[in-house]
Protein backbone atom coordinates (compact mmCIF):
# COMPACT_ATOMS: atom_id res chain seq x y z
CA UNK A 1 0.00 0.00 0.00
CA UNK A 2 2.92 2.38 0.68
CA UNK A 3 4.38 1.72 -3.12
CA UNK A 4 0.43 2.46 -4.52
CA UNK A 5 0.65 5.74 -2.13
CA UNK A 6 4.12 7.18 -3.04
CA UNK A 7 2.44 6.75 -7.00
CA UNK A 8 -0.40 8.70 -5.99
CA UNK A 9 2.15 11.15 -4.70
CA UNK A 10 3.84 11.09 -8.03
CA UNK A 11 1.09 11.41 -10.02
CA UNK A 12 -1.03 14.32 -8.01
CA UNK A 13 -4.30 12.25 -7.24
CA UNK A 14 -6.10 12.68 -4.37
CA UNK A 15 -7.56 9.70 -3.83
CA UNK A 16 -7.23 5.66 -4.75
CA UNK A 17 -9.96 4.02 -7.15
CA UNK A 18 -10.81 0.30 -7.04
CA UNK A 19 -9.87 -1.94 -10.30
CA UNK A 20 -10.81 -4.63 -11.69
CA UNK A 21 -7.96 -7.02 -12.98
CA UNK A 22 -4.02 -6.64 -12.98
CA UNK A 23 -1.62 -7.70 -15.44
CA UNK A 24 1.61 -8.04 -13.73
CA UNK A 25 5.55 -7.39 -15.44
CA UNK A 26 7.90 -7.75 -12.71
CA UNK A 27 8.10 -11.64 -12.92
CA UNK A 28 10.68 -11.13 -15.78
CA UNK A 29 14.05 -11.66 -14.00
CA UNK A 30 16.79 -8.36 -14.34
CA UNK A 31 18.72 -9.68 -11.54
CA UNK A 32 18.52 -9.82 -7.84
CA UNK A 33 16.51 -6.98 -6.98
CA UNK A 34 13.39 -8.36 -8.81
CA UNK A 35 13.86 -11.43 -6.32
CA UNK A 36 14.64 -9.48 -3.18
CA UNK A 37 11.59 -7.04 -3.79
CA UNK A 38 9.01 -10.49 -4.37
CA UNK A 39 10.89 -11.68 -1.36
CA UNK A 40 9.45 -9.04 0.74
CA UNK A 41 5.55 -9.83 -0.51
CA UNK A 42 5.50 -13.40 -0.06
CA UNK A 43 7.40 -13.16 3.81
CA UNK A 44 4.41 -11.41 4.20
CA UNK A 45 1.82 -13.14 3.12
CA UNK A 46 0.19 -11.20 0.27
CA UNK A 47 -1.91 -12.78 -1.90
CA UNK A 48 -3.30 -10.68 -5.21
CA UNK A 49 -6.65 -9.50 -4.32
CA UNK A 50 -8.29 -9.32 -8.14
CA UNK A 51 -7.55 -11.69 -11.05
CA UNK A 52 -3.91 -11.06 -11.94
CA UNK A 53 -2.58 -12.62 -14.73
CA UNK A 54 1.62 -12.69 -15.33
CA UNK A 55 3.32 -11.23 -18.19
CA UNK A 56 6.36 -13.10 -19.95
CA UNK A 57 9.43 -14.50 -17.95
CA UNK A 58 13.11 -15.30 -18.22
CA UNK A 59 12.47 -18.81 -19.92
CA UNK A 60 10.14 -21.38 -21.64
CA UNK A 61 8.96 -23.42 -18.67
CA UNK A 62 7.20 -26.05 -21.09
CA UNK A 63 10.52 -26.11 -23.62
CA UNK A 64 13.15 -24.94 -21.06
CA UNK A 65 15.89 -26.89 -22.97
CA UNK A 66 15.47 -23.71 -25.91
CA UNK A 67 17.56 -22.04 -22.94
CA UNK A 68 21.06 -21.46 -24.62
CA UNK A 69 22.39 -18.94 -21.62
CA UNK A 70 23.77 -19.12 -18.13
CA UNK A 71 21.95 -22.04 -16.57
CA UNK A 72 21.88 -20.03 -13.27
CA UNK A 73 20.25 -17.16 -14.59
CA UNK A 74 17.84 -19.62 -15.97
CA UNK A 75 17.03 -20.96 -12.51
CA UNK A 76 16.95 -17.46 -11.26
CA UNK A 77 14.18 -16.34 -13.74
CA UNK A 78 12.04 -19.42 -12.92
CA UNK A 79 12.07 -18.88 -9.52
CA UNK A 80 10.83 -15.74 -10.47
CA UNK A 81 8.04 -17.03 -12.35
CA UNK A 82 7.19 -19.59 -9.61
CA UNK A 83 7.34 -16.55 -6.36
CA UNK A 84 4.32 -14.54 -9.00
CA UNK A 85 2.46 -17.69 -9.22
CA UNK A 86 2.67 -18.15 -5.84
CA UNK A 87 1.32 -15.05 -4.82
CA UNK A 88 -2.29 -16.12 -6.48
CA UNK A 89 -1.56 -14.72 -10.26
CA UNK A 90 -2.25 -16.92 -12.96
CA UNK A 91 0.35 -18.78 -14.67
CA UNK A 92 -0.04 -16.84 -18.15
CA UNK A 93 3.60 -15.78 -18.83
CA UNK A 94 2.21 -13.84 -21.89
CA UNK A 95 2.61 -10.29 -23.36
CA UNK A 96 -0.57 -10.14 -25.07
CA UNK A 97 -3.09 -11.02 -22.00
CA UNK A 98 -5.66 -9.04 -24.12
CA UNK A 99 -5.58 -12.68 -26.65
CA UNK A 100 -7.21 -14.76 -23.55
CA UNK A 101 -10.91 -14.14 -24.01
CA UNK A 102 -11.33 -14.61 -19.90
CA UNK A 103 -8.34 -11.61 -18.94
CA UNK A 104 -10.31 -8.69 -21.25
CA UNK A 105 -11.23 -6.09 -19.83
CA UNK A 106 -14.54 -4.37 -21.41
CA UNK A 107 -14.58 -0.82 -22.23
CA UNK A 108 -14.62 1.53 -19.76
CA UNK A 109 -13.09 -0.76 -16.91
CA UNK A 110 -10.44 0.43 -14.62
CA UNK A 111 -7.37 -2.38 -14.37
CA UNK A 112 -3.56 -2.04 -13.73
CA UNK A 113 -1.18 -3.27 -16.54
CA UNK A 114 1.96 -3.62 -17.08
CA UNK A 115 4.14 -4.48 -20.02
CA UNK A 116 4.47 -1.45 -22.31
CA UNK A 117 2.57 -3.11 -25.73
CA UNK A 118 -0.37 -4.38 -23.49
CA UNK A 119 -0.86 -0.65 -21.88
CA UNK A 120 -1.29 0.79 -25.11
CA UNK A 121 -3.72 -2.16 -26.27
CA UNK A 122 -5.41 -2.17 -23.26
CA UNK A 123 -6.47 1.74 -23.38
CA UNK A 124 -6.45 2.14 -27.12
CA UNK A 125 -7.83 -1.35 -28.45
CA UNK A 126 -10.04 -2.04 -25.54
CA UNK A 127 -11.03 1.12 -24.32
CA UNK A 128 -10.22 -0.39 -20.74
CA UNK A 129 -8.08 2.59 -18.31
CA UNK A 130 -4.78 1.90 -17.12
CA UNK A 131 -2.20 4.08 -16.78
CA UNK A 132 1.69 2.86 -17.60
CA UNK A 133 2.15 0.39 -14.60
CA UNK A 134 5.49 -0.40 -14.11
CA UNK A 135 7.20 -3.24 -12.30
CA UNK A 136 6.48 -3.63 -8.44
CA UNK A 137 3.62 -0.81 -8.68
CA UNK A 138 1.83 -3.35 -11.11
CA UNK A 139 2.18 -6.11 -7.99
CA UNK A 140 1.64 -3.12 -5.52
CA UNK A 141 -1.93 -2.43 -7.42
CA UNK A 142 -2.50 -6.68 -7.61
CA UNK A 143 -2.28 -6.68 -3.92
CA UNK A 144 -4.28 -3.72 -2.79
CA UNK A 145 -6.52 -4.06 -5.68
CA UNK A 146 -6.44 -0.31 -5.82
CA UNK A 147 -4.55 2.61 -8.26
CA UNK A 148 -4.15 6.45 -7.53
CA UNK A 149 -7.18 7.90 -9.75
CA UNK A 150 -5.07 9.74 -12.06
CA UNK A 151 -3.92 10.39 -15.87
CA UNK A 152 -6.05 7.78 -18.65
CA UNK A 153 -7.83 6.12 -15.50
CA UNK A 154 -9.68 9.48 -16.27
CA UNK A 155 -12.07 10.30 -19.20
CA UNK A 156 -10.44 13.69 -19.97
CA UNK A 157 -6.49 12.56 -20.08
CA UNK A 158 -7.97 9.68 -22.86
CA UNK A 159 -8.51 12.85 -25.06
CA UNK A 160 -6.17 13.23 -28.29
CA UNK A 161 -3.80 16.37 -28.31
CA UNK A 162 -1.71 15.63 -31.52
CA UNK A 163 -3.08 14.39 -34.70
CA UNK A 164 -0.65 12.84 -36.88
CA UNK A 165 -2.34 13.06 -40.44
CA UNK A 166 -0.90 10.26 -43.37
CA UNK A 167 0.10 12.83 -46.21
CA UNK A 168 -0.98 12.21 -49.68
CA UNK A 169 1.68 10.77 -50.91
CA UNK A 170 1.80 7.67 -48.55
CA UNK A 171 -0.27 5.37 -51.19
CA UNK A 172 -3.63 3.67 -50.68
CA UNK A 173 -1.75 0.46 -51.17
CA UNK A 174 0.31 0.85 -48.00
CA UNK A 175 -2.21 2.27 -45.97
CA UNK A 176 -4.15 -0.85 -45.47
CA UNK A 177 -0.73 -3.29 -45.55
CA UNK A 178 0.57 -5.56 -42.58
CA UNK A 179 3.59 -3.65 -42.66
CA UNK A 180 2.65 -0.32 -42.61
CA UNK A 181 1.50 -0.43 -38.58
CA UNK A 182 4.97 -1.77 -36.91
CA UNK A 183 6.39 1.44 -38.93
CA UNK A 184 4.12 3.47 -38.25
CA UNK A 185 4.25 2.61 -34.58
CA UNK A 186 7.99 3.75 -34.44
CA UNK A 187 6.80 7.51 -36.20
CA UNK A 188 4.29 7.61 -33.84
CA UNK A 189 6.20 6.51 -30.60
CA UNK A 190 8.90 9.39 -31.72
CA UNK A 191 5.95 11.76 -32.28
CA UNK A 192 4.25 11.74 -29.72
CA UNK A 193 6.45 10.66 -26.61
CA UNK A 194 4.04 10.49 -23.72
CA UNK A 195 1.05 12.69 -25.14
CA UNK A 196 -2.20 10.54 -26.57
CA UNK A 197 -2.38 11.02 -30.53
CA UNK A 198 -5.05 10.13 -32.96
CA UNK A 199 -4.03 9.06 -36.31
CA UNK A 200 -5.93 9.85 -39.50
CA UNK A 201 -5.84 8.16 -42.60
CA UNK A 202 -5.84 4.61 -42.55
CA UNK A 203 -8.88 2.72 -43.63
CA UNK A 204 -11.24 2.11 -40.92
CA UNK A 205 -11.89 -1.04 -39.07
CA UNK A 206 -8.42 -2.65 -38.67
CA UNK A 207 -7.41 -5.94 -36.93
CA UNK A 208 -6.84 -6.11 -33.67
CA UNK A 209 -3.24 -7.84 -34.83
CA UNK A 210 -2.29 -4.19 -36.61
CA UNK A 211 -3.37 -2.59 -33.85
CA UNK A 212 -0.96 -4.59 -31.28
CA UNK A 213 1.71 -3.82 -34.13
CA UNK A 214 1.23 -0.71 -34.21
CA UNK A 215 1.18 0.13 -30.31
CA UNK A 216 3.67 -2.15 -29.39
CA UNK A 217 6.21 -0.09 -31.94
CA UNK A 218 5.09 2.78 -30.30
CA UNK A 219 5.24 1.59 -27.01
CA UNK A 220 9.02 1.22 -28.07
CA UNK A 221 10.12 4.29 -29.47
CA UNK A 222 8.21 6.41 -26.93
CA UNK A 223 6.45 6.19 -24.12
CA UNK A 224 3.21 5.99 -25.64
CA UNK A 225 0.17 4.29 -23.40
CA UNK A 226 -3.14 5.51 -25.62
CA UNK A 227 -3.57 6.07 -29.04
CA UNK A 228 -6.49 6.64 -31.25
CA UNK A 229 -6.82 5.24 -34.79
CA UNK A 230 -9.85 7.27 -35.96
CA UNK A 231 -12.38 4.72 -37.51
CA UNK A 232 -10.81 1.27 -35.85
CA UNK A 233 -10.76 2.13 -31.91
CA UNK A 234 -13.06 2.38 -29.75
CA UNK A 235 -12.87 5.64 -28.30
CA UNK A 236 -12.47 7.40 -31.96
CA UNK A 237 -14.88 6.31 -33.76
CA UNK A 238 -14.46 10.04 -35.55
CA UNK A 239 -11.58 12.27 -35.13
CA UNK A 240 -13.57 14.79 -33.63
CA UNK A 241 -15.11 12.47 -30.70
CA UNK A 242 -11.02 11.38 -30.26
CA UNK A 243 -10.59 15.02 -29.72
CA UNK A 244 -13.60 14.74 -27.22
CA UNK A 245 -14.99 17.62 -29.34
CA UNK A 246 -12.22 20.14 -28.48
CA UNK A 247 -9.33 21.40 -31.10
CA UNK A 248 -5.89 19.52 -31.19
CA UNK A 249 -2.89 21.04 -29.85
CA UNK A 250 -1.29 20.30 -32.68
CA UNK A 251 -1.50 18.51 -36.22
CA UNK A 252 1.15 17.04 -37.91
CA UNK A 253 1.47 15.36 -41.57
CA UNK A 254 3.18 11.78 -42.01
CA UNK A 255 5.20 11.55 -44.95
CA UNK A 256 5.64 8.30 -47.16
CA UNK A 257 9.94 9.41 -46.28
CA UNK A 258 8.96 9.82 -42.77
CA UNK A 259 7.67 5.98 -42.81
CA UNK A 260 10.40 4.62 -45.43
CA UNK A 261 13.38 6.32 -42.41
CA UNK A 262 11.72 4.88 -39.57
CA UNK A 263 11.67 1.31 -42.04
CA UNK A 264 15.40 1.55 -42.71
CA UNK A 265 16.14 2.67 -39.13
CA UNK A 266 15.05 -0.52 -37.98
CA UNK A 267 17.20 -2.58 -40.12
CA UNK A 268 20.67 -2.86 -38.25
CA UNK A 269 21.71 -5.61 -41.45
CA UNK A 270 23.19 -5.37 -44.45
CA UNK A 271 23.30 -7.76 -47.11
CA UNK A 272 21.01 -11.62 -47.82
CA UNK A 273 22.79 -13.26 -45.07
CA UNK A 274 20.10 -14.44 -43.11
CA UNK A 275 20.33 -17.02 -39.75
CA UNK A 276 16.80 -16.72 -38.53
CA UNK A 277 13.09 -15.18 -38.62
CA UNK A 278 11.29 -14.62 -35.66
CA UNK A 279 7.64 -13.94 -35.44
CA UNK A 280 5.34 -13.35 -32.60
CA UNK A 281 6.14 -10.58 -30.95
CA UNK A 282 3.79 -9.31 -29.38
CA UNK A 283 2.82 -12.97 -28.66
CA UNK A 284 1.31 -14.23 -32.18
CA UNK A 285 -2.47 -14.39 -31.69
CA UNK A 286 -4.02 -17.72 -32.90
CA UNK A 287 -4.86 -15.91 -35.94
CA UNK A 288 -1.74 -15.24 -36.87
CA UNK A 289 -0.39 -18.90 -35.77
CA UNK A 290 -2.53 -19.78 -38.81
CA UNK A 291 -1.82 -17.66 -41.09
CA UNK A 292 2.15 -18.33 -40.91
CA UNK A 293 0.67 -22.29 -41.10
CA UNK A 294 -0.88 -21.10 -44.81
CA UNK A 295 1.66 -18.83 -45.83
CA UNK A 296 4.17 -21.75 -45.45
CA UNK A 297 1.77 -23.76 -47.42
CA UNK A 298 3.77 -27.38 -47.07
CA UNK A 299 6.64 -25.99 -47.50
CA UNK A 300 10.05 -26.69 -45.39
CA UNK A 301 12.11 -23.55 -43.41
CA UNK A 302 15.55 -23.57 -44.70
CA UNK A 303 17.98 -25.88 -43.32
CA UNK A 304 20.42 -22.92 -42.35
CA UNK A 305 17.45 -20.93 -41.09
CA UNK A 306 15.36 -21.19 -37.80
CA UNK A 307 12.20 -20.00 -37.84
CA UNK A 308 11.04 -19.39 -34.46
CA UNK A 309 7.74 -18.21 -33.39
CA UNK A 310 6.71 -16.96 -29.77
CA UNK A 311 3.34 -16.98 -28.12
CA UNK A 312 1.54 -17.48 -25.13
CA UNK A 313 1.08 -21.05 -24.11
CA UNK A 314 -2.96 -20.85 -23.83
CA UNK A 315 -2.69 -19.71 -27.56
CA UNK A 316 -0.31 -22.67 -28.65
CA UNK A 317 -2.59 -24.92 -26.31
CA UNK A 318 -5.73 -23.38 -28.69
CA UNK A 319 -3.37 -23.95 -31.74
CA UNK A 320 -2.70 -27.65 -30.96
CA UNK A 321 -6.19 -28.54 -30.57
CA UNK A 322 -6.78 -27.25 -34.35
CA UNK A 323 -3.41 -29.06 -36.12
CA UNK A 324 -1.57 -25.38 -36.16
CA UNK A 325 0.60 -26.28 -34.09
CA UNK A 326 1.78 -29.37 -35.62
CA UNK A 327 1.78 -27.77 -39.46
CA UNK A 328 3.43 -25.00 -38.20
CA UNK A 329 6.51 -28.03 -36.38
CA UNK A 330 6.47 -30.10 -39.52
CA UNK A 331 7.03 -26.99 -41.65
CA UNK A 332 10.55 -26.57 -39.15
CA UNK A 333 9.05 -23.82 -36.85
CA UNK A 334 10.31 -23.92 -33.50
CA UNK A 335 7.53 -22.44 -31.08
CA UNK A 336 8.47 -20.48 -28.28
CA UNK A 337 5.91 -19.85 -25.32
CA UNK A 338 6.29 -17.94 -21.94
CA UNK A 339 9.05 -15.51 -23.15
CA UNK A 340 10.29 -14.02 -26.28
CA UNK A 341 13.57 -14.05 -28.12
CA UNK A 342 14.88 -10.58 -28.35
CA UNK A 343 14.88 -10.77 -24.06
CA UNK A 344 16.37 -14.62 -23.86
CA UNK A 345 19.21 -16.17 -25.34
CA UNK A 346 16.91 -18.52 -27.12
CA UNK A 347 18.24 -18.34 -31.04
CA UNK A 348 20.84 -20.29 -32.09
CA UNK A 349 24.04 -18.59 -32.79
CA UNK A 350 25.15 -18.00 -36.24
CA UNK A 351 26.57 -15.81 -39.21
CA UNK A 352 23.80 -13.66 -40.73
CA UNK A 353 20.55 -11.43 -39.93
CA UNK A 354 17.68 -11.57 -37.89
CA UNK A 355 14.95 -11.16 -39.79
CA UNK A 356 11.55 -10.09 -37.87
CA UNK A 357 7.97 -8.74 -39.07
CA UNK A 358 8.26 -7.09 -35.27
CA UNK A 359 9.47 -3.14 -35.27
CA UNK A 360 9.35 -3.46 -31.37
CA UNK A 361 11.71 -6.88 -31.83
CA UNK A 362 13.72 -4.91 -34.10
CA UNK A 363 14.33 -2.39 -31.48
CA UNK A 364 15.39 -4.48 -28.75
CA UNK A 365 17.12 -7.36 -30.07
CA UNK A 366 20.20 -5.76 -31.16
CA UNK A 367 21.12 -3.70 -27.93
CA UNK A 368 19.40 -6.82 -25.86
CA UNK A 369 20.74 -9.94 -27.51
CA UNK A 370 23.25 -8.70 -30.38
CA UNK A 371 21.31 -9.59 -32.94
CA UNK A 372 22.00 -8.01 -36.71
CA UNK A 373 18.04 -7.35 -37.55
CA UNK A 374 15.93 -6.83 -41.18
CA UNK A 375 12.73 -5.70 -40.75
CA UNK A 376 10.18 -7.12 -43.43
CA UNK A 377 6.48 -8.02 -43.54
CA UNK A 378 5.23 -11.38 -42.54
CA UNK A 379 5.07 -12.35 -45.87
CA UNK A 380 8.70 -11.22 -46.80
CA UNK A 381 10.20 -13.36 -43.49
CA UNK A 382 8.35 -16.68 -44.52
CA UNK A 383 9.46 -16.44 -47.66
CA UNK A 384 12.97 -15.90 -46.71
CA UNK A 385 12.78 -18.27 -44.27
CA UNK A 386 11.90 -20.99 -46.71
CA UNK A 387 13.97 -19.44 -49.20
CA UNK A 388 17.09 -19.41 -47.01
CA UNK A 389 18.10 -15.50 -47.48
CA UNK A 390 16.47 -12.06 -47.33
CA UNK A 391 14.08 -11.45 -49.74
CA UNK A 392 12.54 -8.15 -49.18
CA UNK A 393 10.31 -5.95 -52.06
CA UNK A 394 10.15 -2.37 -51.45
CA UNK A 395 7.98 -1.39 -54.22
CA UNK A 396 5.02 -0.93 -51.73
CA UNK A 397 7.39 2.03 -49.82
CA UNK A 398 7.36 3.88 -52.99
CA UNK A 399 10.95 2.96 -53.67
CA UNK A 400 12.20 3.00 -57.48
CA UNK B 1 22.76 16.60 -0.93
CA UNK B 2 23.69 14.65 -3.79
CA UNK B 3 26.52 15.99 -6.16
CA UNK B 4 26.92 14.38 -9.42
CA UNK B 5 27.98 15.01 -13.03
CA UNK B 6 25.55 15.73 -15.20
CA UNK B 7 24.88 13.66 -18.75
CA UNK B 8 22.64 15.13 -20.22
CA UNK B 9 20.80 12.88 -22.66
CA UNK B 10 19.88 13.97 -26.36
CA UNK B 11 16.93 11.57 -26.59
CA UNK B 12 14.30 9.99 -24.00
CA UNK B 13 16.24 6.39 -22.73
CA UNK B 14 13.98 2.94 -21.61
CA UNK B 15 16.05 1.67 -18.77
CA UNK B 16 15.14 -1.95 -19.69
CA UNK B 17 16.73 -2.88 -22.94
CA UNK B 18 18.51 1.05 -23.18
CA UNK B 19 21.03 0.22 -19.96
CA UNK B 20 23.14 -2.91 -18.90
CA UNK B 21 22.75 -2.75 -15.42
CA UNK B 22 25.38 -4.77 -14.72
CA UNK B 23 27.85 -2.06 -16.17
CA UNK B 24 25.61 1.12 -16.42
CA UNK B 25 26.35 1.30 -19.88
CA UNK B 26 24.06 2.63 -22.26
CA UNK B 27 22.91 -0.39 -24.78
CA UNK B 28 20.48 0.74 -26.90
CA UNK B 29 21.53 1.03 -30.52
CA UNK B 30 18.80 3.56 -31.48
CA UNK B 31 19.94 6.10 -28.88
CA UNK B 32 22.66 8.78 -29.90
CA UNK B 33 24.59 8.22 -26.79
CA UNK B 34 24.56 4.52 -26.76
CA UNK B 35 27.91 3.40 -25.00
CA UNK B 36 27.89 6.33 -22.39
CA UNK B 37 28.39 5.06 -18.90
CA UNK B 38 25.28 6.35 -16.47
CA UNK B 39 26.79 5.63 -12.80
CA UNK B 40 27.09 8.17 -10.54
CA UNK B 41 26.03 10.97 -12.93
CA UNK B 42 22.94 12.69 -13.38
CA UNK B 43 20.77 12.02 -15.61
CA UNK B 44 19.05 14.86 -17.24
CA UNK B 45 16.47 13.94 -19.68
CA UNK B 46 13.02 15.10 -21.26
CA UNK B 47 11.23 12.56 -20.51
CA UNK B 48 11.16 8.74 -19.80
CA UNK B 49 10.89 6.04 -22.78
CA UNK B 50 9.56 2.57 -23.31
CA UNK B 51 9.73 -0.46 -21.14
CA UNK B 52 7.41 -0.59 -17.96
CA UNK B 53 10.62 -2.98 -16.86
CA UNK B 54 12.92 0.03 -16.09
CA UNK B 55 11.77 0.48 -12.55
CA UNK B 56 13.78 -3.03 -11.88
CA UNK B 57 16.57 -1.86 -14.52
CA UNK B 58 16.52 1.30 -12.22
CA UNK B 59 16.68 -0.74 -8.68
CA UNK B 60 18.80 -3.23 -10.23
CA UNK B 61 21.25 -1.30 -11.17
CA UNK B 62 21.19 0.36 -7.48
CA UNK B 63 22.04 -2.69 -5.66
CA UNK B 64 25.07 -3.42 -8.32
CA UNK B 65 26.24 -0.36 -8.04
CA UNK B 66 25.86 1.29 -11.29
CA UNK B 67 22.86 3.86 -10.99
CA UNK B 68 22.78 6.97 -11.73
CA UNK B 69 23.30 9.41 -8.85
CA UNK B 70 19.78 11.19 -9.47
CA UNK B 71 17.63 11.76 -12.74
CA UNK B 72 16.41 14.84 -13.54
CA UNK B 73 13.21 14.75 -16.12
CA UNK B 74 11.09 17.14 -18.09
CA UNK B 75 7.80 15.34 -17.22
CA UNK B 76 6.49 12.80 -14.37
CA UNK B 77 7.19 9.43 -15.05
CA UNK B 78 5.59 6.76 -12.63
CA UNK B 79 7.98 3.84 -13.93
CA UNK B 80 11.23 5.79 -12.65
CA UNK B 81 9.58 7.09 -9.65
CA UNK B 82 8.50 3.87 -8.32
CA UNK B 83 12.02 1.99 -9.52
CA UNK B 84 13.81 4.46 -7.19
CA UNK B 85 11.17 3.88 -4.32
CA UNK B 86 11.52 0.22 -4.04
CA UNK B 87 15.86 0.46 -4.38
CA UNK B 88 15.55 3.02 -1.31
CA UNK B 89 13.30 0.59 0.29
CA UNK B 90 15.32 -2.64 0.00
CA UNK B 91 18.76 -0.88 -0.04
CA UNK B 92 18.99 1.84 1.48
CA UNK B 93 19.81 4.21 -1.77
CA UNK B 94 18.14 7.06 -2.71
CA UNK B 95 18.29 7.93 -6.38
CA UNK B 96 15.89 10.89 -6.86
CA UNK B 97 13.72 11.52 -9.67
CA UNK B 98 13.16 15.25 -9.56
CA UNK B 99 10.77 16.59 -12.35
CA UNK B 100 12.28 20.13 -13.48
CA UNK B 101 10.67 22.15 -16.41
CA UNK B 102 11.88 21.82 -19.99
CA UNK B 103 13.88 25.38 -19.97
CA UNK B 104 15.43 24.60 -16.89
CA UNK B 105 16.60 21.60 -18.18
CA UNK B 106 17.96 23.17 -21.47
CA UNK B 107 20.21 25.54 -19.24
CA UNK B 108 22.15 22.17 -18.37
CA UNK B 109 25.38 21.50 -19.84
CA UNK B 110 26.86 18.11 -20.41
CA UNK B 111 29.60 17.52 -17.82
CA UNK B 112 28.07 20.54 -15.26
CA UNK B 113 28.56 19.33 -11.75
CA UNK B 114 25.48 19.59 -9.90
CA UNK B 115 23.75 19.10 -6.35
CA UNK B 116 20.22 17.98 -5.85
CA UNK B 117 18.89 19.00 -2.17
CA UNK B 118 16.94 16.53 -0.26
CA UNK B 119 13.78 18.65 -1.53
CA UNK B 120 14.82 18.33 -4.97
CA UNK B 121 16.23 21.86 -5.51
CA UNK B 122 18.94 21.62 -8.36
CA UNK B 123 21.82 24.23 -7.90
CA UNK B 124 25.37 23.94 -10.11
CA UNK B 125 28.63 23.25 -7.63
CA UNK B 126 30.84 25.82 -7.38
CA UNK B 127 33.95 25.13 -8.44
Amino acid sequence: MRLVVRAAQATGATELIDIGAAHVDSCLYHGEATLDFVRRLVDGRARVAVPTTLNVGALDLLHPELYRGDPRVAERGRLLMDRYRSLGARPTFTCAPYQLADARPALGEQVAWGESNAIAFCNSVLGARTNRYGDFIDVAAAVTGRVPNAGLHRTEARRATLVLRLASDVPPALRDADELFPVLGIVLGRRAGSAVAAIDGAPPGQSEDRLKALGAAAASAGSVAMFHLVGSTPEAPSLDAALQHRPPLRVEMIHLADLRAARDELTTAAGDRLRAVSLGTPHASLGELERYAVMLGGRQVHPDVELLVSTGRDTLAAAAERGIRERLREAGAELLVDTCSYIAPILRPGEGAVMTDSAKWAYYAPGNVGAEVVLGSTAECIRSAVAGRVLRDDALWGAA
Amino acid sequence: MITGTALVLDEPLSLWGGVDPASGLIIDVHHPQRGAAIGGRVLVMPSGRGSSSSASVLAEAVRAGTAPAAILIGEADLILAIGSAVAEELYGVRVPVVVKPLDRLARIRDGMVLQIGPRGGVRRASA
